[in-house]
């Protein structure tokens, strides 16, 4: 399969703090492909550089054979990528249906909307129930089902998940994970940011190491995972 | 769609009745003076805080530089109808776009700026305004600029508020207003939902400092005399007053705040060192019992209580 997403040697500073140093990486059509590492290692920059949100000083990105470093986010938007961030920012006093029609706000075509509106419902049939809801009154965990449903509500051909699994109980982790390999059974190319390496693991094709801006290991998912190296530095043994 | 238009319609049927109503009161004379400058005045303050809003209540942009605004409109419309002896309704026009082009211009840059300095950057803004507009001889400098033909009647006020509010209601409405609701809810998501954040607060912060100017020019042409201390920055705090009272993101609320506001302070303009005092009293009441202003960021249509007359259709 084709390359989707290709970084090629970005270097990204925050003022004087060089947070990323040269990192390349690629993600393939229909892949899950997981950044993990320790605190501070610059996976959420990565992907915040991504989605347009942050500019990288050096190096460039391609999304589909076209340069999306130094667009600004909406255009990488329109351009069929879509980041969840983290912490999940989803609009506190509009109803769950209002955060999911913002998600379609680039879009125009309403019977296709509404067939993503469907599909959403279906991988998170909680929003469903909770359509009229305040999204600010709901659970951490389905502010996050809103939030990837939101991001969903692009059609996105690529979705950036940052920190999916961020201060929710296990179990509810757990439905979270299944629902991200549901989406991309449904045909979503996935890049995701998680510090719960196990779980990351469990779900990617391949990976991606990250410490202190540099990417250190990489390979296929299974074989990561059973590394020693990633099992004493990120798995407790 | 068609539900919507209705209620369009009986919007502006009830404010045809008010305008009918008021103009009865001041055609027969059953107002004195004083009132009758009030309910114009009124109205432009109507129109300075629903422009206000747009930018601090919806959108989010605190801005104190609103009064800056005004000043560009009221001084373009003077120039316009005493130099060059234009029609009312072109001076009007003029002092819209003159604002929100000066708006937009400002905008630009200031609108990378978020909160504490941006509400800074605005006040300054606002001030320069006021003090070039001191310094330009051309325009009566301090002393002010004399001799505006008083145009400004209680129609012209009335039907120009009432363009502005369905012009910002609908406006609000929009696939822009939502825009504007998502940056103020969370600037970041909503960027990643794929709206161009700059692009809409500067939107907004030009059309909102355009009716400002409108506002403005209202103003002008209803007393004689312009002076650049009517549009200080405290004239700013006024306008937000007026729309933190009624509640940011409710256009209801800013009618409301100015109506309230205005009133109060011709009623207490007998007693002017007791005004601010009881004015401040006000405030903090507010702040205490309904921090989120009298109709927080609901509008009068869907208040529980006029729903029920609605036929129930709630959920």
């Amino acid at each position: 399969m084709g390359i989707m997403l290709k970084i090629d040697n970005i270097n990204v500073y925050y003022g004087a703090i060089h947070a990323i140093k040269g990192i390349s990486l690629e993600v393939d059509k229909g892949e899950i492909v997981t950044l993990i590492g320790a605190n501070g290692a610059g996976k959420s920059t990565t992907l915040r550089t991504i989605s347009g949100l942050l500019k990288p000083r050096t190096g460039k990105i391609s999304f589909e054979d076209k340069i999306i470093s130094g667009m600004p986010a909406h255009r990488i938007v329109e351009c069929g990528v879509s980041q969840v961030p983290e912490g999940r920012r989803i609009f506190a006093n509009m109803t769950v249906m209002e955060n999911l029609e913002l998600g379609a706000y680039i879009r125009k075509d309403k019977n296709a909307i509404q067939n993503d509106l469907k599909r959403v419902f279906k991988h998170f049939p909680r929003l469903a129930e909770r359509k009229k809801q305040e999204a600010g009154t709901l659970s951490g965990g389905e502010q996050q089902m809103l939030a990837m449903g939101r991001a969903l509500m692009s059609s996105p051909r690529l979705l950036l998940l940052d920190e999916p699994s961020m201060g929710l109980a296990p179990l509810l982790i757990k439905e979270i994970f299944a629902i991200i390999k549901d989406i991309n059974e449904a045909g979503t190319t996935i890049l995701l940011v998680e510090q719960n390496a196990n779980m990351a693991l469990s779900i990617a094709n391949r990976a991606y190491v990250l410490e202190t801006g540099k990417i250190t290991l990489s390979g296929d998912a299974k074989e990561l995972a059973a590394s020693e190296e990633v099992r004493k530095a990120y798995l407790g043994g | 769609m068609n539900a919507l238009r209705k209620a369009d319609l009986k919007a502006i049927i009830i404010s045809l009745v008010v305008f009918v109503v008021l103009q009865a009161l001041l055609s027969t004379n059953s107002l004195d003076a004083f009132w009758q400058l009030n309910i114009i005045l009124i109205c432009i303050n109507i129109i300075l805080s629903v422009s206000l809003n747009l930018i601090n209540g919806y959108t989010g942009q605190f801005s104190l530089g609103h009064a800056g605004f005004m000043a560009i409109g009221a001084y373009t419309g003077a120039v316009l109808s005493v130099n060059f002896h234009m029609p009312f309704i072109v001076s009007l026009i003029t002092s819209f776009v003159t604002a929100a082009i000066i708006g937009g211009l400002i905008g630009l840059p200031t609108m990378r700026l978020s909160g504490d300095y941006l509400a800074i950057a605005t006040l300054g803004l606002g001030e320069i305004i006021r003090i070039v507009i001191m310094n330009v001889n051309y325009v009566g400098g301090a002393a002010g600029f004399m001799g505006i033909p008083r145009h400004t009647n209680f129609a012209w006020a009335f039907f120009v508020m009432l363009f502005v509010l369905f012009f910002i209601k609908n406006y609000v409405n929009s696939s822009y207003g939502r825009a504007c609701v998502a940056i103020r809810e969370n600037e970041i998501a909503a960027e990643a939902m794929g709206v161009n954040t700059t692009k809409y607060k500067v939107l907004a912060f030009t059309i909102g400092a355009g009716f400002a100017g409108v506002a403005g020019c209202l103003f002008a042409h209803t007393f004689y005399i312009i002076h650049p201390s009517s549009f200080t920055f405290l004239a700013s705090f006024n306008y937000l007053i007026m729309v933190v009272m009624g509640g940011m993101g409710s256009i209801t609320g800013s009618i409301a705040g100015a109506f309230i506001l205005t009133t109060v302070s011709a009623l207490l303009s007998n007693w002017p060192e007791l005004r601010m005092s009881i004015y401040a009293l006000i405030l903090i009441a507010l702040m205490f019992y309904r921090p989120q202003g009298l109709f927080g960021n609901i509008e009068i249509t869907s208040l529980p209580v006029l729903k029920r007359f609605k036929g129930g259709k709630q959920k």
